[in-house]
């Protein structure tokens, strides 16, 4: 972070006093968040961890797994292109209708998945909106694997519009306003000052895109189809593997839940180095 | 962070739960309420109401059977759970409270008789073959099962993991053709999505699917179908609190009106 960023942080901590809390606070965290942990627990006290290796290292699994860190990645880096932008916009400037415009581009956190993976098919589907100008375009995205990194953007882009528009607007103006009378470009104040003030909430920003493109089900199935190393992504195996062996199940739900915990895990790591 | 940011948060997270409730609600357990006035009993006896844990591709005609049987005994109540049949054999097996189990294949209905849960044998009711369905206008010119195997035909078929797939293989080997689909689906309800939408030029699903789809798609019949009938089995399960009305329902399903319904669906008669 630059010299601009640590002092704003600095000046905070100063200025804040510590906060006590009321007691009876503790009591709905502790109910909500047993809630949260107690499903997981059960979940561990399921596995059957003398198979546990070789269910999470059969063809299909690692087939899936490998398919689904390659297209959350590939999907969270569309997020920042196109999320750092629309975030930009809609914090720094005033329009018409920006309220409207927020609203749409939020939707898709309101739709159930398979909602999205039906519009996504009626827009870029064979017989969708833009399907006929993708045929003669020569493209085909129905059941590729660009039809499930499509689906997983969807879905995980407001993620990241959210949390950093959040940012934006709480680091303010200010240091902006100052380079540009020192007769810093736009392009300039953007990537040198308004950029870097904002990496904290971009990080977490691009995980929570991550984390929900890795989860993704509902889209994906609807729009992309379901076939192992093209379009089976890990959420897809486990719930095929369900049908027939449970146990398969389990693990790879384990397995999933690890690689999300990793990923928070070692971002959060990465956030406080900053 | 700040206030703002912190704001932002809570909307997220509300909007997330919200969400996520919607998508749980709209899962298919629609459970059917019937008109039957709760108490008075009928002249046959029969009163109460009962649960009926029925596959999916159960949900028209058991809807229609569940109507007669309260029309035939006022003051019963017949209510559905419709679902895939694992999902419903797994929910049994975890301690579901329900009546009557209908499965659309032998292997979910042996993992509940197996785990003790059903009062007495299964009973099978209906079988179902496979069709290919097509899109209108059969774009694709589809008219036999080797067309699939065309190059530039784009396939659609259930995971062999599922009963629909377990099916689609069994007519492959019988025609002694192996399909290279562009997609596995979970079941035979995507593989009609595909096949609806025009994204797929065929899906192989159940005759009873293209017949609820109407004139969304056209189905092709092929002679290899015959290799791979679906059977369906009924059973009372032991934790029925009203094992009479529970009976009845059996009996209106394998019954000739409950027959006649589900041979109008495409289902054909148990052997």
């Amino acid at each position: 972070m630059n010299p601009a960023g640590r002092a704003t942080r600095a000046t905070t901590r100063h200025t804040t006093p510590r906060l006590g809390l009321p007691a009876w606070v503790f009591v709905p965290a502790a109910v909500g968040a047993l809630f949260v942990v107690l499903p997981l627990v059960a979940m561990l006290t399921r596995v059957q961890w003398r198979d546990f290796g070789a269910l999470i290292t059969s063809e299909s699994s690692l087939a899936a797994l490998e398919l689904s860190l390659r297209t959350a990645t590939a999907s969270t880096v569309l997020c920042v292109l196109f999320g750092v932008p629309m975030a930009v916009v809609l914090a720094r400037t005033s329009f018409r209708g920006q309220g409207v415009a927020r609203s749409l581009v939020l939707l898709p956190l309101v739709m159930p998945p398979v909602v999205c993976g039906i519009a996504l098919l009626y827009t870029f589907g064979r017989r969708g909106l833009l399907g006929h100008t993708m045929e003669v375009l020569g493209v085909q995205v129905a059941f590729t694997t660009a039809a499930v990194v499509m689906a997983q953007t969807f879905v995980a882009l407001p993620f990241l519009v959210v949390s950093l528009e959040g940012a934006m607007r709480t680091a303010g103006t200010r240091y902006e306003s100052v380079a540009a009378t020192l007769g810093a470009r736009p392009t300039r104040v953007f990537l040198r000052v308004t950029l870097p003030l904002v990496v904290p909430g971009l990080v977490s920003g691009a995980v929570l895109s991550f984390a929900r493109a890795l989860g993704e089900f509902g889209a994906t199935i609807t729009f992309a189809g379901s076939l192992q190393g093209v379009t089976r992504t890990l959420p897809l195996e486990i719930y095929l593997q369900r049908e027939t062996d449970p146990q398969a199940a389990v693990a790879l739900s384990l397995l999933l839940v690890a690689v999300a915990t990793l990923v928070i895990g070692l971002t959060r790591g990465a956030r406080s180095a900053l | 962070m700040s206030r703002t940011s912190n704001r932002l948060l809570a909307v997220v997270t509300a909007v997330v739960l919200v969400s996520t409730a919607a998508a749980c609600g709209s899962s298919g357990h629609g459970s059917t309420k019937g008109a039957g006035a709760s108490g008075s009993s009928s002249s046959s006896g029969l009163s109460g109401e009962i649960t009926v844990y029925a596959a999916a591709s159960l949900k028209k005609t058991f809807t229609e059977i569940g109507t007669q049987v309260q029309a035939a005994h006022p003051g019963t109540t017949v209510r559905f759970s419709f679902a895939g049949s694992s999902d419903l054999a797994a929910q049994l097996q975890q301690g579901a409270p329900a009546d009557v189990f209908a499965s659309a294949d032998t292997r979910n209905m042996a993992k509940v008789s197996g785990a003790g849960l059903t009062a007495a044998a299964p009973v099978d009711f209906a079988t179902n073959t496979l069709e290919i369905a097509v899109p209108p206008g059969n774009p694709a010119r589809i008219s036999s099962l080797r067309d699939l195997t065309r190059p530039g035909v784009t396939v659609v078929v259930c995971a062999p993991q599922v009963p629909c797939g377990g099916a689609s293989v069994k007519v492959e080997q019988a025609a002694g053709l192996t399909l290279k689909p562009v997609s596995e689906e979970q079941d035979v309800t995507d593989v009609l999505g595909k096949v609806v939408t025009g994204e797929a030029d065929a899906g192989l699903v159940y005759v009873t699917d293209v017949k609820g789809a109407g004139d969304e798609v056209e189905g092709v019949e092929f002679p290899e179908s015959t290799a791979a009938a679906n059977t369906y089995p009924i059973a009372v399960l032991k934790s029925s609190t009203n094992p009479a009305l529970a009976s009845a329902f059996l009996s209106a399903v394998t019954g000739v009106q409950g027959q006649r319904v589900l041979a109008s669906a495409g289902f054909t008669k148990a052997p």
